[in-house]
This record gives C-alpha cells, sequence and structure tokens, in this order.
C-alpha cells in the first residue's frame, strides 16, 4: 500500500473558486438545436465520415471511421437527421475549421441497439478493439486514445486514477466523483485488468473531502489492492507527471511515458467511459462540463458531444458584464475565440470571465531575477532563464535550459511580480524552434539529394575511368602477347610503352572502329505511315532524278518523329 | 490577445521593493538613536538624486518615467548608498554617489533589472577610490548632535580631525600594524562596544531584524544572508582561532562594519547576483571571503563593496555552472 506521499517541487496556491459550482449535481443539459460533432475526436487523427447529409442516424450510431493507429470512432451523441457534413471552428484558440459532421436532433433519444461487453470472454485485443469503436479518449484534456494508452500490454504494475482536479473552478471530475465513484472504480477495475496492473492508486486533492469518501467507499467493493489518496490541494498536482511523482515518487522525464516507468494515468472520467462501453455497450458520446465563473447559475451538465457552446451558456445565465469564456481552467485554458464553436470530449469546463474576476493583465515590467518563479515551476526549471533566452531568440540555448520540459501550466507567470507573460514567451520559442526544425529538415533533404547526385556522378565518372583502364590493360595485354592477327591497325603500339598513351591509341582506334560502323540511324524505327511516306518521296526524286539528295541529312531529319 | 494564466498572484516590483523600503527601517532607527539624524538628511539627498537622475536618463532614453519611478529600485538604491557611506560626507559626495550607481551603473545598462553590477556597491568603490579621506570619516557612537551633522553634511568647512575617528573595523586594521600590538591592546582604544563598533551592534541588530522581515515575507532567500555569514564567521574564526591575537573574532567581524547590512539587503540583490539556490551560496560565501581578506589585510577599512563587485563578475559562471537538476532529469528512477 501507499507508505507515504512525495512531494514535487514549485506549484501554487491559487483561489480554488470551487464552492461556486461544486455543490450542484450533474444535470442533462437539455437537447440543442442542433448538433456539431467534430469527426476529430482524438489527437492527431481525423475519423473518415461514414454518413450523408439527409441520412438519419441514431444515438450512438457511428457516423466516424477510425483510421490509424491513433484513431477512434466518432459517434452521434443523439438521434436525428444529418444535415451537414462540413467544415466548421474548433474550440481551439486558433479558432481553426475541421470537417464536422452537423445533426438536427428528432428529440427521441432513440438509441442503437448495444449491450454489455463482457472483457474477459472476449480477451485483451478485442476489448481493446472495442473501447476504440466505442471512441473512448483521455477526457482529462489531452483526449488521448485509451486502446493506445493501454496498448502497452506488460510492465505495468501500478494503474492511476486521476481525481486531483487541480485547476481553480473546474469541479466536474468532483461531482462526478460523488456521484458515480462505483461506476468509476467498475471502470477502473476493468482498466487495471486490460493493463495488467497489480495495484490501482486514486489521486484526489485533499480539498474534495465528499469525493474522497464517495471513492474511499466504493473502493471497498473492488478486489485486489486499491488506495484512494488525498493529495495535498497545490496546483498543479493534477498533472499527470506531478501526480505520478506525488503518489509513487517516481520522475518522469520529458519525452518518456508513465508505462516506461511502470506506471499509467487514467483521468476518472475515462474510467467512468470505460465503464460505460463495457457495462452497457455504450460509446462516447455526452460528458460532464462544469460552467462557471461570472453566472448567476453555476453547474455542472452532462452535455452531448457536439453541443455548440452558444446554445449551453444561458443554463448559467452568464452577467451581462461577462466580457469572454474560457475553456478549460483559468490556468492552462483559453479564451474562445468564438461561441458557435461545439463542445469536446476535452472541454471540461467553460467559464463566464469579467474583468472584476479576470482583471486584464498590468503592463509587463523589468525581469529582476527575484527567482519567484523558478520557486513555483513544479518541472524544476529556471523560466527567468528561458525567458532572457526566448526573449534573445536564443533558441538553442532555451533548449540547453530544457525549454521542452515546460509543461506550460502558468505557475511562473502566475507569480512573477513583473507582471511578464512568461509562458507566452516558451510558446512563442516553441513553436519558432519547431519551425526551424521543420525549415532544416526540409534544407536537410535538399541538401542530401544534391550530395547524392554529386556522389552519383563522381561514381558513373569512376566506373567510366574504370572500364577505360581495364580496357587499355586489356589491350596493351594483346599487344604484349604478339597476336597481330587481332590487332588494330591504328595501334602497333610496343607493349613498353606509356600506359597513357596505349590508353589514347586504344580510344582513338575504338573512335575510328565506331565511325566505321555507325551508320546514319536517324530513319530506324519509324512507324509504317512514315516509311510509307518516305517511299513516296523516294519515289517522286527518282522520278525527278534528284535521288541523290535522299541521304542528306537534313531532309532525313525533317522526317524524323525523334 | 490574453493567454492563460488569467489568474495572478497579487506581487508586483513595487511590492518587493517597498518591503525592502520597510525592511531597512530598524536599521535607520538605531542608526539615528546610535549616530545621529544626519543619515536622514544623507537618506533624503541621496533619494532626490537617483530619482531625479533615474528621471533624466529615462527621458533621454524615451521610456515611461512615472512607470519606471514608481518601481521603488531607484529608492532602495538611494537608501542603501546612503546608509553605506559614512553619515557626515558632504552633500555632494552623497548625490553624486547615487547618480553614478542609478545613471551610471543601472541606466546605461538598460535599466532595472540589466545592471551586472550591484549600483549602490559600485558607487561606494567609486567614491572610496576617488575621495579616500571623506570616506574614511566616521563619527563614533553619540559623539556628534543633529546640528553639528547637519552642518558638516550642509557646510563648505570642515574640521574633522577633531571629531570623527576610525571605525571600529579601521582602528582594528590599522591598530594591528603596530609592532607588538594584539587584539586586546587595539581594543583597549575605544571605538569598541561589546562586540563590534561601539553602538555598531545596534545597528547590526537592526538589520538582522530587517533581514528576518525579508525572510519571511519570502522576497529573499535563506541561502545568501547564511552563506554569507557562515562564511565570514568561518573564514576569521579559523584564523582568529590559530592566531587569537593577531586576528579579531568572528563575532567582531559580524557586528562591524556592513556585514549584517551586506548579508539581508546587498549581497541578496537579485538583479546583480547568483540566482540558483547552489550558486547563491557561492555567491555569497565569495563576498564574504574577500570581504574578510581584504579588511585583514587591504588598504580600505571594508571590502565588502569590492567583493560584491568582484563575484558578480562570475556570477554567469556560477550560474552556469550551478544549474539545478530538472525534474526527471535527476538520472534513474527517484524512490
Amino acid at each position: 500500500m501507499i507508505g507515504r506521499l512525495f512531494n514535487f517541487r514549485g506549484g501554487i496556491k491559487p483561489d480554488a473558486h470551487k464552492q461556486e459550482s461544486a455543490a450542484s449535481p450533474i444535470r442533462p443539459a437539455p437537447l440543442p438545436s442542433r448538433l456539431v460533432v467534430p469527426l476529430r475526436q482524438s489527437t492527431r487523427a481525423t475519423s473518415r465520415c461514414l454518413v450523408q447529409p439527409g441520412q438519419r442516424v441514431l444515438k450512438g450510431e457511428r457516423i466516424g471511421e477510425p483510421e490509424g493507429t491513433l484513431g477512434t470512432a466518432v459517434h452521434a451523441p443523439t438521434s436525428g437527421t444529418v444535415v451537414e457534413v462540413g467544415l466548421h471552428p474548433m474550440a481551439h484558440p486558433s479558432g481553426l475549421d475541421t470537417r464536422c459532421v452537423v445533426i438536427e436532433p428528432d428529440g427521441e433519444e432513440r438509441w442503437i441497439e448495444h449491450a454489455p461487453f463482457d472483457h474477459r470472454a472476449a480477451g485483451r485485443e478485442r476489448s481493446l478493439a472495442h473501447l476504440r469503436e466505442c471512441g473512448v479518449v483521455g477526457l482529462g484534456g489531452a483526449t488521448f486514445p485509451s486502446h493506445v494508452k493501454l496498448g502497452r500490454g506488460s510492465g505495468i504494475d501500478t494503474l492511476i486514477l486521476n481525481g486531483a482536479e487541480c485547476e481553480p473552478w473546474i469541479t466536474c471530475d468532483d461531482r462526478l466523483m460523488r456521484e458515480r465513484a462505483p461506476a468509476i472504480l467498475a471502470g477502473a477495475a476493468i482498466l487495471r485488468e486490460l493493463i495488467g496492473a497489480r495495484r490501482l492508486i486514486i489521486g484526489i486533492e485533499d480539498n474534495k473531502p465528499e469525493a474522497l469518501a464517495a471513492m474511499r467507499s466504493a473502493a471497498a467493493g473492488i478486489e485486489g489492492e486499491v488506495a484512494v489518496v488525498a493529495v495535498p490541494a497545490l496546483y498543479p498536482a493534477g498533472g499527470e507527471k506531478q501526480l505520478i511523482r506525488v503518489l509513487t515518487g517516481i520522475e518522469i522525464p520529458y519525452g518518456k511515458l508513465g508505462g516506461d516507468f511502470g506506471v499509467q494515468c487514467f483521468n476518472v472520467g475515462t474510467a467512468h467511459a470505460v465503464h460505460r462501453a463495457f457495462a452497457c455497450g455504450e460509446p462516447l458520446v455526452s460528458r460532464v462540463v462544469t460552467l462557471t465563473g461570472n453566472v448567476a447559475a453555476a453547474g455542472n451538465y452532462e452535455v452531448l458531444i457536439g453541443t455548440p457552446i452558444d446554445e449551453l451558456l444561458p443554463l448559467a445565465r452568464p452577467r451581462s458584464d461577462t466580457d469572454r469564456y474560457l475553456m478549460g481552467g483559468p490556468m492552462m485554458g483559453f479564451a474562445l475565440p468564438r461561441l458557435d464553436v461545439p463542445v469536446a470530449k476535452a472541454t471540461n469546463c467553460v467559464i463566464s470571465a469579467s474583468p472584476a474576476l479576470f482583471p486584464p493583465p498590468q503592463p509587463e515590467q523589468a525581469c529582476i531575477r527575484c527567482g519567484e518563479c523558478a520557486r513555483a515551476c513544479p518541472a524544476e526549471l529556471q523560466p527567468f532563464e528561458l525567458y532572457w533566452f526566448s526573449r534573445a531568440k536564443n533558441f538553442g540555448k532555451a533548449q540547453e535550459y530544457h525549454l521542452f520540459d515546460c509543461i506550460e501550466c502558468g505557475c511562473c507567470a502566475y507569480v512573477c511580480p513583473a507582471h511578464i507573460p512568461l509562458v507566452d514567451y516558451y510558446r512563442f520559442a516553441k513553436s519558432e524552434i519547431w519551425a526551424r526544425e521543420r525549415d532544416k529538415s526540409a534544407a536537410d533533404a535538399a541538401r542530401e539529394r544534391f550530395e547524392f547526385r554529386n556522389f552519383r556522378q563522381d561514381r558513373e565518372k569512376e566506373e567510366k575511368a574504370a572500364k577505360l583502364a581495364a580496357k587499355a590493360a586489356e589491350t596493351r595485354a594483346k599487344l604484349a602477347s604478339g597476336d597481330d592477327s587481332k590487332a588494330e591497325p591504328t595501334a602497333p603500339a610496343p607493349a613498353a610503352e606509356d600506359p597513357k598513351k596505349a590508353l589514347i591509341a586504344a580510344a582513338l582506334a575504338r573512335a575510328q572502329a565506331q565511325k566505321q560502323e555507325v551508320q546514319p540511324r536517324n530513319t530506324d524505327n519509324l512507324s509504317q505511315d512514315t516509311q510509307a511516306e518516305i517511299a513516296d518521296i523516294e519515289a517522286r526524286r527518282r522520278q525527278q532524278g534528284t535521288a541523290h539528295a535522299a541521304a542528306s541529312p537534313a531532309v532525313a531529319a525533317d522526317d524524323n518523329p525523334q | 490577445m490574453i493567454h492563460s494564466p488569467y489568474i495572478r498572484k497579487p506581487a508586483s516590483i513595487q511590492r518587493v521593493m517597498l518591503t525592502v523600503l520597510i525592511a531597512l527601517l530598524p536599521g535607520i532607527a538605531a542608526y539615528v538613536w546610535q549616530i545621529g539624524a544626519g543619515i536622514l538628511v544623507n537618506i533624503v539627498i541621496a533619494s532626490v538624486a537617483a530619482l531625479a537622475g533615474e528621471a533624466a536618463v529615462l527621458a533621454l532614453r524615451r521610456k515611461p518615467v512615472a512607470m519606471a519611478l514608481g518601481d521603488g529600485s531607484a529608492l532602495v538604491t538611494a537608501w542603501l548608498v546612503a546608509l553605506c557611506f559614512p553619515p557626515i560626507v558632504p552633500w555632494w559626495l552623497t548625490a553624486l554617489a547615487a547618480l553614478v550607481a542609478v545613471v551610471a551603473v543601472k541606466q546605461l545598462y538598460g535599466g532595472l533589472g540589466q545592471n551586472p553590477f550591484n549600483p549602490a556597491m559600485a558607487a561606494y568603490c567609486t567614491m572610496i577610490v576617488a575621495y579616500p579621506a571623506l570616506m574614511s570619516q566616521w563619527p563614533a557612537a553619540g559623539q556628534l548632535d543633529f546640528a553639528t551633522q547637519l552642518q558638516l553634511i550642509l557646510g563648505s568647512t570642515r574640521d574633522l580631525d577633531a571629531i570623527t575617528g576610525a571605525t571600529a573595523l579601521d582602528t582594528m586594521r590599522t591598530g594591528l600594524r603596530v609592532p607588538d600590538a594584539t587584539v586586546d591592546s587595539v581594543r583597549q582604544l575605544g571605538a569598541f562596544g561589546l562586540a563590534g563598533g561601539k553602538g555598531w551592534e545596534w545597528l547590526a541588530a537592526g538589520y538582522l531584524a530587517g533581514g528576518l522581515i525579508l525572510l519571511a515575507t519570502r522576497v529573499i532567500t535563506w541561502h545568501m544572508p547564511a552563506a554569507f555569514l557562515t562564511a565570514l564567521a568561518i573564514i576569521s574564526g579559523a584564523f582568529w582561532l590559530v592566531h587569537p591575537g593577531q586576528f579579531a573574532s568572528p563575532l567582531f567581524h559580524l557586528a562591524s562594519g556592513g556585514a549584517m547590512l551586506a548579508a539581508f539587503f546587498i549581497v541578496t540583490d537579485p538583479v546583480s547576483g547568483a540566482t540558483t539556490p547552489r550558486g547563491k551560496l557561492i555567491f555569497a560565501a565569495g563576498v564574504a571571503c574577500i570581504a574578510w581578506l581584504i579588511r585583514s589585510f587591504g588598504a580600505y577599512p571594508e571590502g565588502i563593496a569590492f567583493g560584491v563587485l568582484l563575484m558578480n563578475l562570475c556570477v554567469p559562471l556560477i550560474d552556469m555552472k550551478t544549474q539545478p537538476p530538472v525534474f526527471g532529469h535527476r538520472g534513474g528512477r527517484a524512490p
């Protein structure tokens, strides 16, 4: 069992603001007038569309076929009619478009046939395929496909369930744990079996006593080694690497995965979705979303994937001084560029922001190297050094100082007394480095092509020279043997002569021989029509007594189809 | 577009600087009580000169004047300049030093956060090299009343030999050069109190109290003061144990001169000092060792300023060589 908790260094304690929405139970959000379901629901993989406009679909029907290893299926969140398949803006800071299926609900919520799926009878491979078919991805925010994370068949000792929920304002996981703890633990038990882990640890921040109690009592019904652990409420305790560190003491470096160290981490919401997928055979078509911030009625809602945010917001009744909406928490979330974007599987929270709640940042001052950022950084970086290097565009140095270990949690910018938007500098540096890497690999490819061309030309030259030398040697050998019956008439050189001269002589002889052999060949390979035409011309010429011109190369060349 | 994080801790550079100024108050109070109120005049002179100098340069550089003046960093520099100068230096010397600190050492390098050297210490070194006589005249505790101090600061005539003595550090340094002199015999000369210079123990206590305020408010970390005071105690203690007659005790070193002021307010300057935890230890210990060497063998009564400047030079190297390991890069599995 858990002997003791470990610490991660750094971290901050911003106001939690959980009480606004934590008390309100999960309620189903009403059916929106239309659903915009993105075909891209898991990282780096877009599903192939299976439906056409005008087609009727049932709730849970597959509308997107998974493609590639990272692909997961996409399903109709309710029954209705597909009205459009096209590009729509996404809930992403860029506001970029992605292919979406727009469904007009018929209000009947008619399900497709679905039945429980026995993971023990089906075996591991088929169970993972079932998860992929059910569109289960990580609901903590990264939407990494769960079947891929479970794909590592061995070497996992510990399964960690992430119920930390360290970002301020968000309470969707808290409510889920309070209300559906047995389902979460049933899902966790399946995950543990599928991944072959021995023990299960559930980490929950200690500012959620109700969730802790609910999960503890539910955990009593689960076989094997299970521990529900209260972790200190210190942002970002819910960061995967931070939580693994706190619960197991293992530090996962940049570029490594938990699986490399025998631990794998899933969000509690994911475990719940896994339970639904196996116990009921339901695909992932909804999730819990917290609506909070500058609103009259903060709360948690079970929201269908694809529900436009602007149809969801009235449920919370945002106050009139709301100036923008944040998706995610205030530490790592982003301001929505527009409100007609749909809820995706990663959408855990929408916060109404007002100048009073989230005041505009104060003007940036000079960095005095006070080191507050370094003390707050959970990745134990020296953020101010990264800032100086990023500012100076000294990206090599920034990488040397482990820029890519930065998890963009925002702790450094939160504590900076000079109000420097530090994370923005790191994002800038990272994107510049990526852009330069792309440029560099393009340049590398071009250089490789050029170098190979040079290499090929050199090789051909060498081969020619070698052939020539071999022939010259052959000639010399023949001459030396005194066999003059086959000797070239122009090469009566004595054997003792300079090999270079022999070479030249041989080449000259060959050239002459070739000249003698070569006939005008530009009338070869002609089509029959052309030959017939030529014959006609020849005949006419003979009649006119100008047959001597027939061999003229100029005339022949004109007829040459090449 | 404004990006995450959307919330900020209520912290600012003004607040940091204001905390430093407040933390200086116990030391200043002890100064006024033991030495005289003249120091307050010097603080005002230095502050006015520093603010005026900074405003002028900012205007020349076409930078927003109000924001930079408002950050309070010029005031901190000015107060430190005034506190480490003799309290009876003529007004123009204080003003000149404040200008040197703010204009030459800080603004010419690009303003707040850019200067490689500690402005107050650079000004101190400049002045003690340029005006060694004026910079060495310290009144003994309680020796001069406020009117006399004011007259010395603002007046034009100076008849100093009659009214000033050397500091305890200076007396010790020159006294020990006399053949057959020992620490004990030198200490008979006056100018000495219980631990350090007469009355100066109170100043040291005041600065210590201010330092504790800075530690409690997390403006500074423990590394620099601890390393500075420990290194000074160890190096002076080692020589004192071997030759108690020839070297002053650690207690004397810690309680004399600017040791406490330096430990909490001067070596801890974040801009020009080392930044990594181990680097801070090395930096502060280096300052202490250089200060002790100059105090014991050098030509100047106090060596902290030179120690700070010399160590400032080493900061890039120290920082580079003491980068702490990053999360997950400590090698192998941690637990």
